[in-house]
């Protein structure tokens, strides 16, 4: 068969061009709706207030304090001692202090109920970079991975726009509190069979966004379990561990592993970050966690095209080796956190609104199915346009993040002020009050 | 943990190939150097590392101006309040302080005869990122790119390996100091095309690695008129362009494009402050491209690799100081300067012989005369003596895919004085025992066997464990891992 030479064009990649980005998604229309008319406390009350924005703002004090207190160790402040070494760092093992420092910390995280070995860490730039790379590693184009859910909007670009990787979802839903059933699991997978797609592995996020709750232990098994059983590989991201509100409801597959022995580690992957719990998404500070010591070299060499700047590694070690800081950060964290929590639980119960029971997280998963006119994806968006527009609050619909019930939304409550939680609160109370009356 | 055959079939085909390019003869120089890195007074005879272009001559202004600048870091005393601020900043946009700070400093490198648009300016992972965002943008797996030779050796990972765009060489030729003619284009471009090759683009390095020349004007038209009438793009990787040290000026393909006619939608810069600054650790990377539609993606894909916020507050006070970035880069261009005719004068006096150039930081060095035939495997062994002999680790032509054998590519600045001089004592040595060689017969050879024996003999192995690693000099650091890594461990050689 003849092969016709094509004509070259000024085009650009069929990347590039795609809409894979996810850009074009309800999703992002709310945070254009914050952009354009920003709530101030004081210049502007009426505008609209970020709730679109799972950031955490409520243990600054505790970093601020922290290089108040060490400005020698962290800076180069007096005398520039290391620059040069530091600038001129760009060995993609990373400083070995750094990842120590990272080891450590994800160890206390877990209440040292599982250890980390520093070399297994491999750095790059943002969890972002960590899913798209690991998604490089593990599946070919046209593959899939099997991801729960509802899940962060974010994967549809992370995990499949330059990859070319598919996602196949495994549906969960309010009648068990949305928790993955292996019959879910199982269903996805043949999902996947039928479109002939070859599935490499599951991935899933532990704590869940945007469920805002941990996947208990019997969960994690059987998740163990199907991937061991399918041959594939298992994902857990869990960028938000370090934000459960008690320490012991948080179980990493880390500790399933350990249980085992280690039996099946080889497929196993951990994705870390620590733009959620220290609140330091600029800082671009991703981990990749692997037991698969040909994935640990690979993903070295691959995080050649994201590594973290030297000198935040160096701020970021220092800073994490200081045990008593970090012990102190991760208990005073958590306890905000909760409080946090607390506060907007009751406010939405007090205006007639119900959530998933959360345990962790910077979100609540709220449930405005009941204001539904049609259990329908239109529905939801109707209802979201509302709260938007009317109510001024960008709050994610669940449809962004693929959830197959409507009705359900992400409520961000940890980057504002109390007061400002306060105002959104009231403000949903108002609109409830008025949706009753009329 | 245990590594079955059955684990292989469990990873992506880019994850089990080879194209992440480390597994080259070529990283061989660095393994030998890791394995036995000299140290003026614990390692006198260890390798001398002249294969990592790194630019370390001008830290003491850098340092100087922290210093002076405490509020430049959100850590210190004076720069803490803007802490929350930045370390909360995660916009793909990136700072608007960095983007025209690092605009300005483009232009001025340019001679200031560009001004670059700030809302181009978009952030990447070091250069690597760039040029892989790049690929990413412009071609689908399985188009290619024409790339002239010889050219960085990193290429055939960062353009190749997780995009599926492939390389066609374009080879320059000594004979006319490896310029990049139209003919060559054309040669390169229509020989793709009957193999059924589509070719997307071209992508220059101007400043040339390895050859530390710069294009002048007439090449860069005749690349910008190429690419506009076959319709293909032109990536030019402008990362060496403060490292030009004395004339012919650099001049950025930004610059020639403002008085053509051609096709600014065609045309992409991709920019660093690894070179120019010395910065690599830092991972500053820039796309900047006239390409509205590519603009935008980049950006999208740049939160695959964007610029910590900490480094880019702390640059964009740093490169908007125009006296301190006047200084250094006035400091800069002369100590390299400097460095290289310390080099080049030094191999002149032993009949070495160096493409002309002004620019990089290295340079390009002929050791033909002393290949046993012009073939790559004589380039190789002269190679293996070069690192394991004379003991200095220098990267062989072949690696930059050099279509002639016997070049070699050096670099200067990336040691103290006092090693520069160790290792023109080397190179002469060699080259005047080489001359020895070539007018005696067995029975002198016989007596440089003993010598290198000899020099063997002192060796110690152990000693390369002897030495503190804080004691060593910082530029020759490479914080070793039990894990034993490949010598590609830093992101650009």
């Amino acid at each position: 068969m003849a092969i016709e030479i094509e004509q070259p064009r000024v085009g650009l990649s069929k990347v590039a061009v795609s809409k894979t980005h996810g850009e074009d998604s309800p999703y992002f229309a709310g945070w254009k709706a914050y952009d354009e008319n920003p709530y101030h406390e004081t210049s502007n009350q009426s505008g609209v207030i970020q709730m679109g924005l799972a950031e955490n703002q409520v243990s600054f004090d505790l970093l601020e304090k922290y290089l108040e207190e060490h400005s020698e160790a962290s800076s180069w402040g007096k005398g520039a001692p290391g620059f040069r070494e530091n600038a001129l760092f760009q060995d993609y093992h990373g400083l070995k202090s750094f990842r120590q420092a990272m080891a450590s910390f994800m160890e206390q995280i877990r209440g040292g109920r599982a250890k980390f070995d520093p070399d297994r860490i491999v750095l790059t730039a943002g969890a972002t970079a960590a899913n798209e790379l690991l998604t490089f590693i593990l599946a070919d184009p046209g593959d899939a991975l099997l991801i729960p859910t509802p899940y962060y909007p974010g994967f549809d670009r992370d995990l499949r726009w330059r990859t070319g990787v598919n996602i196949v979802p495994i549906h969960c839903d309010s009648s068990n509190n949305f928790q993955i059933t292996p019959e879910a699991m199982e269903a996805a997978y043949q999902s996947a069979e039928s479109m002939n797609l070859k599935v490499r592995g599951i991935l899933i996020t532990n704590p869940s966004n945007p469920l805002g709750a941990t996947i208990q232990r019997s969960a994690l098994e059987q998740i163990l379990d199907f991937a061991v059983n399918k041959n594939i590989h298992l994902v857990s991201d869990e960028i938000y561990s370090g934000s459960t509100f008690s320490s012991s409801e948080f179980i990493s597959i880390a500790e399933i592993l350990e249980t085992r022995g280690y039996k099946d580690a080889e497929r196993v992957h951990i994705v870390y970050s620590l733009s959620k719990d220290l609140g330091l998404p600029g800082f671009r500070v991703g981990t990749i966690y692997s037991y698969n010591d040909q994935v640990v070299t690979t993903a070295r060499r691959m995080s050649s095209f994201t590594l973290i700047s030297s000198q935040t590694q160096h701020l970021l070690a220092c800073m994490l080796s200081n045990k008593e800081f970090s012990e102190n950060y991760i208990k005073t964290n958590r306890e905000r956190l909760s409080k946090r929590y607390d506060m907007i639980i009751k406010g939405l119960k007090k205006a007639g609104i119900e959530c998933l029971k959360g345990n962790a997280g910077l979100f609540c998963w709220m449930n405005l199915s009941p204001l539904l006119e049609k259990p329908t994806r239109e529905s939801e968006l109707a209802l979201w346009k509302v709260i938007l527009n009317e109510v001024k609050l960008n709050i994610s619909p669940g449809s962004s993040c693929h959830c197959s019930e409507p009705g359900w939304f992400r409520v961000c409550f940890a980057n504002m002020s109390e007061q400002t939680l306060e105002i959104a609160l009231e403000r949903i109370h108002k609109f409830m009050e008025q949706r009753k009356r009329s | 943990m245990e590594f079955t055959r059955k684990n292989r079939q469990l990873l992506s085909r880019i994850a089990t190939n080879d194209r992440h390019g480390e597994n080259s003869p070529y990283f061989d120089g660095w393994k030998a150097y890791d394995s036995n890195p000299f140290h003026p007074i614990h390692n006198p005879d260890g390798v001398i590392q002249m294969g990592l272009a790194e630019n370390p001559l001008c830290f003491d202004l850098i340092e100087k101006w922290i210093r002076e600048n405490p509020d430049a870091s959100i850590c210190t005393a004076e720069g803490l309040d803007k802490f929350k601020d930045i370390a909360i900043y995660q916009d793909y946009h990136g700072l608007r302080e960095f983007r025209e700070a690092v605009a300005k400093f483009m232009g001025r490198v340019g001679g200031n005869r560009v001004t670059f648009d700030p809302n181009r300016i978009v952030m990447s992972g070091g250069a690597t990122g760039a040029n892989e965002t790049a690929m990413f943008c412009l071609a689908d797996p399985g188009d290619a790119f024409l790339v002239p030779s010889p050219y960085y050796a990193g290429f055939a990972r960062d353009l190749r390996w997780r995009t599926g765009v492939e390389i066609v060489p374009v080879h320059c030729k000594s004979s006319n100091n490896f310029r990049i003619t139209r003919a060559a284009l054309e040669e390169a471009y229509e020989k793709a095309q009957r193999s059924n090759i589509n070719i997307k683009g071209v992508i220059i390095t101007n400043p040339s690695n390895p050859l530390g020349t710069v294009l002048d004007k007439e090449t860069l038209r005749s690349l910008v008129s190429f690419v506009t009438d076959k319709k293909i793009h032109l990536v030019s990787d402008e990362i060496y362009a403060a490292t030009v040290f004395s004339s012919p000026r650099f001049i950025s393909v930004a610059e020639v494009m403002q008085d053509m006619d051609c096709n600014r939608d065609l045309i992409h810069i991709v920019y660093s402050l690894s070179k120019d600054m010395g910065f690599p650790g830092f991972r500053v990377g820039i796309v900047y491209s006239f390409n509205d539609d590519v603009t935008n993606c980049a950006r999208k894909m740049s939160s695959f690799g964007l610029v910590s916020s900490q480094t880019q507050f702390l640059l964009a006070s740093m490169l908007s100081d125009d006296e301190f970035v006047g200084n250094f880069l006035r400091e800069s261009s002369k100590r390299l300067a400097k460095r290289h005719h310390v080099f080049t004068k030094g191999l002149e006096e032993v009949g070495i012989s160096t493409i002309k150039s002004n620019a990089g930081l290295f340079f390009w060095m002929d050791m033909r005369p002393l290949l046993k035939e012009q073939t790559t495997k004589a380039e190789t062994e002269l190679w293996r003596v070069i690192i394991n002999k004379v003991k200095l680790n220098v990267s062989p032509g072949s690696s930059f895919l050099c279509s002639e054998p016997g070049w070699f590519r050096v670099c200067f600045a990336n040691m103290d004085d006092k090693t520069v001089e160790v290792a023109l004592d080397r190179i002469r040595e060699f080259v005047l025992q080489g001359k020895e060689e070539n007018n005696h017969e067995a029975d002198k050879s016989q007596a440089r066997a003993q010598r290198w024996r000899k020099q063997n003999l002192r060796l110690s192995f152990s000693s390369s464990r002897l030495y503190d690693e804080s004691l060593m000099s910082p530029h020759m650091i490479s914080p070793h891992s039990p894990i034993p890594h490949s010598p590609l461990v830093r992101a650009r050689t």
